[in-house]
């Protein structure tokens, strides 16, 4: 594809033609703020933050749906389009509880970091906000709907693994949510726990229930590992505080990994000095289970002490 | 059908049939007040108004009433579309004269039977009233609503019976049809649509043909046309009347369409709310198909074209071109970032057309006619008619055709007859929740897509609502925000989460809990709204309120400042007094049901205003209008 250059807030870059503006800002180092916007996912452009004024063109365009083309002149940081941010982020912040201080995402929110940077804040209001719905019936993934921005990020990563599509948008308008299957808890629905939705989301709408209260995310000192279960080599972080390690959790699922429950249970059990109760779903219905059921190796092990191949003094937690 | 000759023998055999419906209509004088001799052929009109009065059944009473006093050679009874004058229908008009009946009901079938079809007597009651004149009885095409319209996309409705194709192609349907895929190129047919600059009736406006080269330059496997007939406009019926009234017209324009680019798949989205247009499309698609002018190798050509519809559930978003597309592929509709032309790449990824009904509908008379035909009509800018619904506060709610650059004074006063109850014109609403409010000082304005941009609204998809004085203008506006709010579909977050803040802010201001910081907040909402949102509905949704606050400002600052509605509209800005006209008939007392009102027999009556809860009730109740509320 041939190249094209495009000046973005008088720096010129050249890139393919067909890149979107977003990224051709993010090689010169711009970073244009956006919350829906995830080059592994179908582009939405629902968020509307990443606007951007460009040459030529009356109406301010989303810099994630648009395409360059040579001779193109972008501004990222006019006073329109700061302007145009800061009521977006405003409307998002009068429909959000502030709950920044004990909110498991603090740190890491995309909605505080822009409100930081825009200078944005809550403020009182009568107006309507979103209802306070919270789904705790998952042992694995708290969602809290009064958070959620409804940018779709958590939809889109779980329709792209074809047997999953859980996620969906209900309702329409202000009312609008998103709901597992036809509106079911996460517990009854086909939800697998895969925790896709939970790396994608960018505020604290979707977060891992197995984090909650282990610290705070500038708390911990982070190491990345692969997933040992399977080819696909999924991602993990390893928390840790106080030099110990207190959580696992899933990264982004890029590159066609599609992250799963049990690759996550098995980096949570070989890295943690204490991993957590593992439950598993029945019939709609979770269950605390055994080490053993979780990771699927009870065969394997029965063998084996059927085998006498591993000492007798082992004690694992099943 | 294999070929054109095929065609040409149905319509001139069919058009003997009908042709004294398309005679040349006299004024009937009174003293000769007996009918022709011949043929006379009952139009009964069924479109949704009209059909939910029961013309259905005047039709079906009819038919039995003729047959059964033998009249049934000579008399035939045939069903119609919308011919537009809503306000007085059921509507019925008997060909050759052209007499015209309106608010028929059930019980004056017997009288028409007795008195006109048996005797041949004009049964004067039932006459439209304008269609009395003093000396003589004037036709249907005579009447003023009618003589001042120029009919193009309406042309058969009112003329043909919908479900009969044969009617169709006698009034030169398929001809279109016929000489594109037989004569003509598709850059022929480009070209002559370009030429004539038809203008998308959508609302947008488009230029037709340039979109259509667009799709036809770009190479592809498959390639689709949609209708688009997802009308959702509160107040709008243009499109719902066209296809009632006239499918095979919108079924024409499609295969036109999908020859010029190369598509042989053509699907309507209709909104499933509209069962009757439901209906006559499929019989409509039904018939085009046995008679082989859809489906494989037309007219024994190498051009194939297949139509399917496609419901939609109600969501007026729906009626966004991608959202549409969204739909019909099977997903939740909600509209998609316009990365590339719809054109290059719409329906499942394909190049994809879609035009409005009403668009289609022109295109076989262009054509057929030629584009200077075209151009001949309307203005420079916009050639040909736009179908308008007029509604709201005007004597003859209906649906009217007239050219482009007709004044808004035509279509409100001379078509439209002016304001009911000698009430004050006060401003028309047009293109609904993306539209604007224009004032009266207006009223000269012509309508076509420049002039009404210019003031602050849009032509829209043609729906007009009439304001008279007692229409509160933020009530209004608060009144289509009310709609968008309901109707947006969530997904980008100035249209979610700014029109429900400027929604509040109405409902602040019309129940008279305003501020002055209320109005700043409005306008800077509204800006964020216009310039962020992702689709077209979101980005002119916070038109009703920007054009309301630029003509009716002391409006609103009259609620704000003065917790007072001018237009007496606002509930809870009103407060009930007895005047002095008051003759004690405690008639007010005993229809008040939080007891409110005080006062002996025969003497004057006061209302508690704090206890007052504003139902109306004794106003209604006063039988010398002493009540009054300010």
């Amino acid at each position: 594809m041939a190249n094209v250059t495009v000046t973005i807030d008088s720096r010129k870059v050249t890139v393919p033609s067909g890149t979107f503006v977003i990224e051709a800002a993010k090689k010169v180092g711009i970073e244009i703020p956006a919350l829906c916007y995830d080059p592994n996912l179908e582009v939405v452009g629902a968020c509307r933050l990443c606007l951007v004024e460009i040459e030529g063109s009356r109406k301010l365009q989303t810099a994630c749906s648009t395409k360059v083309w040579d001779g193109m002149v972008v501004y990222t940081q006019s006073e329109r389009v700061i302007n145009a941010r800061k009521e977006i982020l405003q409307l998002l912040l009068d429909n959000h509880p502030n709950d920044c201080l004990t909110c498991q995402k603090a740190g890491e929110c995309l909605l505080q970091k822009y409100a930081y940077e825009y200078d944005v804040k809550f403020r009182e209001h009568n107006g309507a906000r979103r209802p306070a719905l919270m789904d705790t019936s998952s042992p694995y993934i708290l969602k809290d709907d009064s958070k959620c921005i409804l940018c779709g990020k958590c939809v889109r990563t779980c329709a792209q693994v074809a047997d999953r599509q859980v996620l969906t948008f209900a309702n329409r308008g202000f009312d609008t949510r998103i709901v597992a299957d036809s509106n079911f808890t996460l517990e009854e629905s086909s939800c697998v726990s895969c925790n896709r939705c939970v790396t994608v989301c960018p505020v604290g709408a979707l977060v891992d229930k197995r984090l909650l209260g282990k610290g705070r995310v500038w708390e911990y000192e982070i190491k990345e590992t692969k997933c040992k279960v399977c080819d696909y080599g999924c991602n993990f972080e390893i928390l840790s505080k106080d030099g110990k390690n207190v959580a696992v959790r899933a990264k982004a699922p890029s590159n066609g990994r599609p992250l799963c429950l049990k690759g996550r249970l098995t980096t949570e059990f070989i890295y943690l000095d204490e991993p957590y109760t593992p439950y598993k779903k029945e019939n709609g219905k979770f269950k605390e289970t055994t080490w053993k059921e979780a990771l699927g190796i009870e065969d394997i092990i029965e063998k084996l002490l059927d085998k006498e191949e591993i000492s007798t003094g082992v004690e694992y937690n099943g | 059908m294999k070929t054109v000759k095929e065609l040409n023998n149905i319509k001139e055999k069919v058009l003997e049939r009908i042709e004294l419906r398309k005679r040349e209509q006299k004024d009937i004088s009174l003293d000769s007040r007996n009918m022709q001799e011949g043929m006379t052929h009952v139009l009964v009109y069924g479109g949704t108004g009209c059909h939910s009065s029961n013309s259905h059944k005047i039709i079906e009473l009819l038919e039995e009433k003729v047959k059964e006093n033998g009249l049934d050679e000579h008399i035939k009874i045939s069903l119609t579309g919308c011919f537009g004058l809503c306000a007085a229908g059921p509507n019925i008009v008997i060909y050759p004269e052209g007499i015209f009946y309106s608010h028929v009901k059930l019980e004056d079938v017997d009288e028409i039977v007795e008195e006109h079809f048996k005797n041949g007597r004009i049964v004067e009651r039932l006459l439209y009233e304008e269609a009395k004149a003093e000396d003589c009885i004037k036709p249907v095409n005579e009447v003023n609503f009618y003589k001042k319209q120029t009919r193009i996309a309406l042309k058969n409705c009112g003329v043909i019976n919908p479900e009969d194709i044969d009617e169709y192609i006698a009034c030169d349907g398929y001809q279109a049809l016929a000489k594109v895929i037989t004569e003509m190129t598709q850059q022929e047919v480009i070209d002559v649509m370009k030429d004539s600059n038809l203008r998308g009736r959508g609302g947008a406006g488009f230029p037709t043909g340039r979109k259509w080269e667009t799709a036809f330059k770009y190479d592809a496997d498959k390639k689709y046309v949609i209708c688009n007939a997802d009308e959702g406009d509160p107040g709008a019926f243009m499109d719902r009347s066209i296809l009632e009234g006239d499918p095979h017209s919108v079924l024409e324009g499609m295969a036109i369409c999908g020859y010029a680019i190369g598509a042989d798949q053509g699907y309507i989205y209709v909104r499933a709310e509209y069962p009757i247009a439901v209906q006559r499309l499929q019989i409509a698609i039904n018939q085009a198909k046995e008679k082989g002018l859809l489906g494989k190798n037309i007219l024994g050509t190498d051009f194939s074209f297949d139509i399917e519809l496609r419901l939609g559930a109600g969501a007026f978003v729906c009626g966004e071109g991608t959202a549409l597309m969204e739909s019909i592929e099977g997903r939740r509709g909600m509209p998609r970032p316009k990365i590339e032309r719809t054109a290059h790449k719409g329906l499942w990824g394909k190049p994809t057309i879609i035009n409005n009904v009403e668009t289609f509908a022109n295109v076989g008379q262009i054509i057929l006619k030629g584009a200077d035909w075209f151009k001949s009509i309307g203005t420079e800018d916009s050639p040909g008619t736009k179908v308008f619904a007029l509604g709201g506060k005007v004597n003859h709610t209906g649906l009217v055709e007239v050219p482009m650059g007709a004044t808004l004074r035509d279509i409100v006063f001379d078509i439209g007859g002016g304001i009911p109850n000698g009430r004050k014109y006060k401003a028309v609403q047009t293109g609904g929740p993306s539209g604007g409010c224009i004032p009266a000082e207006y009223l000269d304005t012509p309508v076509d897509f420049a002039s009404l941009a210019k003031i602050g609204s849009i032509m829209g998809s043609g729906g007009i609502i009439v304001l008279d004085e007692t229409d509160c203008m933020v009530d209004i506006a608060r009144f289509y925000l009310d709609f968008t709010v309901a109707e947006s579909c969530g997904k980008c977050v100035p249209c979610r989460e700014g029109t429900k803040r400027m929604l509040e802010i109405l409902e602040r201001i019309t129940n008279g809990e305003g501020t002055p910081e209320d109005l700043d907040r409005l306008e800077s909402l509204a800006e964020t709204i216009t310039s962020a949102s992702l689709c077209g509905l979101g980005q002119t949704a916070a038109n009703p309120v920007i054009s309301t606050l630029k003509y009716f400002r002391e409006e609103y600052e009259a609620h704000v400042y003065e917790k007072r509605c001018p237009a007496g509209a606002c509930q809870a800005l009103l407060q009930y007094f007895i005047t002095d006209k008051c003759i004690g008939c405690t008639k007010c007392a005993r229809n008040c049901p939080v007891s409110a009102i005080s006062g002996k027999v025969k003497e004057r009556h006061v209302i508690d205003t704090e206890t007052c809860i504003k139902c109306g009730a004794c106003m209604e109740a006063c039988p010398v209008g002493a009540i009054i509320k300010k």
